[in-house]
């Protein structure tokens, strides 16, 4: 009698199937509820994985909504990646898929602020341009520059006040969540990720920014989705934020 | 099988822990009676960032062992060489004084369960994993150890014992053993074996180091006691008689104390070291 992994991983993640035949006691009997310290380790440690990776949504459903949600979504995603760093990667798209959770519409939103926090806080290290070379360059030829971004700055994108309810649900006293729709900048000045808003345009400069547009170009798609949008506050949250890593002038290599 | 020379700078034959973040200021400014740290290689595959950083800094300071808890060596697919990449990665850049990987499987059909599931031992999970252990150790270009599992079950179609299914891969691999004594006592709890008995089957000669742990207890369908190795509370006497009893035979080794759940403030695992410390010396005196 062998038992082959096939077996077994199918008899993990999935209480209803038997127990694999071939297991004993080592006294020969047969396993019972053995197999089910294994069962209960691989839902336990990947849970909490879970957990750990997302405190904000844990905290907003609770310990036991969220332990039965992470059940769930560990049958329906079973986690492809060997890094707990990397765990959860399917969880936004998994929350915004399940009906009974469509009354906190802003829960995937918020799921995908926490994972960007995550990869940032994970990111590989670049040091910031000079804030001397910066100064040196003058305003008008900065314009035409393409700045090179942190490999840890994200952009997150809601129709929901996600740094609100982030910040209400990190940090004691944080004022309630205001009705709007928040863009969240993230930046991570040395070792820790710091979310910040974005005014109206933000996100469309930092975007352009992004896709390799000059500083005057990105000013000019902030613009272009808000007539108020001024790019002199995000780029100062850039260089104040350590992630303006390059600066080429157009037709130079960054 | 590969010939490699001993690394330069062996873990030491004295107490280590397993190192957790949070006691990165307390553990750097007084180590005590901690000679060396052990990380869980996975936990430091991000790309940079506050760990790599700190684990540059622990590496100035302390020798390091590299434990790997993601590879499925015990596993019946081929080992992701992806995964063996960034093994690569880490080691070329850490420069660790060991690295040691479990007798056990945590992957399967490209589904990963994060934890250590037991094998069978046959000839044919023998071939398979010294396979393994061949390609890890030629794409690591260093030896490097096993580690004995702890088991909440045994399979009907083994034909090896345990120690001697170690011994022989070490013998056809060339890589040295990891003996987790904590284990050893779980695994003779759950499954009525005496481990002293283990002990005097084991490979000693090629333990590069050994693993003390806390463990739970519970009981089976018939009442019998099994033991849970979570590493969620301080190592039990029964486990420091036998660290007592293994080192009278090893000589001193490196002695690691892990503690990954419920992880107690520095001093609580300093003292767990110094514990260590004093079993190490013990063994060391003549008789």
């Amino acid at each position: 009698m062998t038992v082959p992994q096939d077996l077994f991983a199918a008899a993990l993640l999935d209480p209803a199937r038997p127990v694999p035949e071939g297991l004993t006691d080592g006294a020969g009997r047969a396993a019972g509820r053995r197999f089910d310290v294994y069962r209960n380790n691989v839902v336990v440690s990947l849970s909490e994985a879970l957990a750990t990776g997302f405190p904000v949504i844990a905290r907003l459903l609770g310990p036991q909504n969220m332990a039965g949600l992470a059940r769930l979504y560990l049958r329906a995603h079973p986690p492809t990646s060997r890094l707990m760093i990397h765990h959860g990667t399917d969880f936004p798209a998994f929350l915004a898929g399940m009906p009974q959770l469509a009354h906190l519409g802003y829960l995937p939103d918020v799921a995908r602020l926490e994972l960007a926090l995550r990869r940032s806080y994970h990111a590989a290290d670049a040091a910031p341009v000079a804030a001397e070379r910066l100064a040196g360059v003058g305003p008008e030829r900065l314009l035409a520059c393409r700045l090179g971004l942190a490999p840890a700055l994200r952009l997150v994108r809601s129709d929901w006040p996600i740094f609100d309810i982030w910040r209400f649900n990190t940090e004691n006293g944080a004022p309630k969540p205001r009705h709007e729709a928040q863009d969240v900048l993230i930046l991570r000045p040395e070792f820790d990720p710091e979310p910040h808003v974005l005014p109206p345009g933000g996100a469309e400069f930092v975007a352009a920014l992004q896709a390799g547009q000059t500083l005057g170009a990105a000013g000019d798609a902030g613009l272009a989705a808000d007539p108020a949008f001024d790019l002199a506050a995000p780029l100062a949250l850039l260089i104040q934020g350590a992630a303006v890593i390059s600066l080429a002038e157009e037709g130079q290599d960054r | 099988m590969l010939d490699f020379a001993p690394p330069r700078d062996p873990l030491p034959a004295a107490p280590g822990v397993g190192y957790k973040p949070q006691h990165f200021a307390a553990a750097t400014g007084d180590p005590g009676a901690v000679r060396w740290f052990e990380i869980h290689a996975e936990n430091y595959m991000g790309d940079g960032g506050r760990p790599l950083a700190q684990l540059r800094h622990l590496a100035e300071r302390f020798p390091i062992s590299v434990h790997g808890v993601g590879l499925s060596i015990g596993g019946e697919d081929p080992l992701d060489e992806a995964h063996l990449d960034r093994l690569r990665h880490l080691c070329a850049w850490l420069q660790p004084a060991s690295f040691s990987e479990h007798l056990a499987w945590s992957s399967h059909g490209g589904s990963y369960y994060n934890d250590l599931l037991p094998l069978p031992y046959t000839d044919a999970s023998l071939a398979r994993i010294a396979d393994h252990i061949d390609r890890v150790q030629e794409a690591l270009q260093r030896p490097m150890l096993l580690e004995n599992p702890s088991s909440y079950l045994a399979f009907a179609e083994s034909t090896w014992s345990e120690p001697d299914f170690l011994s022989e891969l070490a013998r056809r691999t060339g890589c040295g053993l990891l003996l987790d004594v904590n284990n050893v006592f779980v695994s003779a709890t759950n499954l009525g074996f005496e481990p002293r008995a283990y002990i005097d089957a084991f490979a000693l000669a090629r333990v590069g180091e050994i693993h003390l742990g806390g463990h739970d207890r519970q009981s089976d369908d018939h009442g019998a006691p099994l033991l849970i190795d979570d590493h969620g509370r301080a190592v039990a006497d029964p486990v420091w008689e036998l660290l007592g009893y293994t080192l009278a035979r090893s000589g001193p080794k490196p002695v690691l104390i892990e503690w990954d759940t419920d992880v107690p403030g520095w001093p609580v695992l300093e003292a767990e070291a110094a514990r260590a410390e004093a079993v190490l010396a013990r063994a060391a005196a003549p008789a």
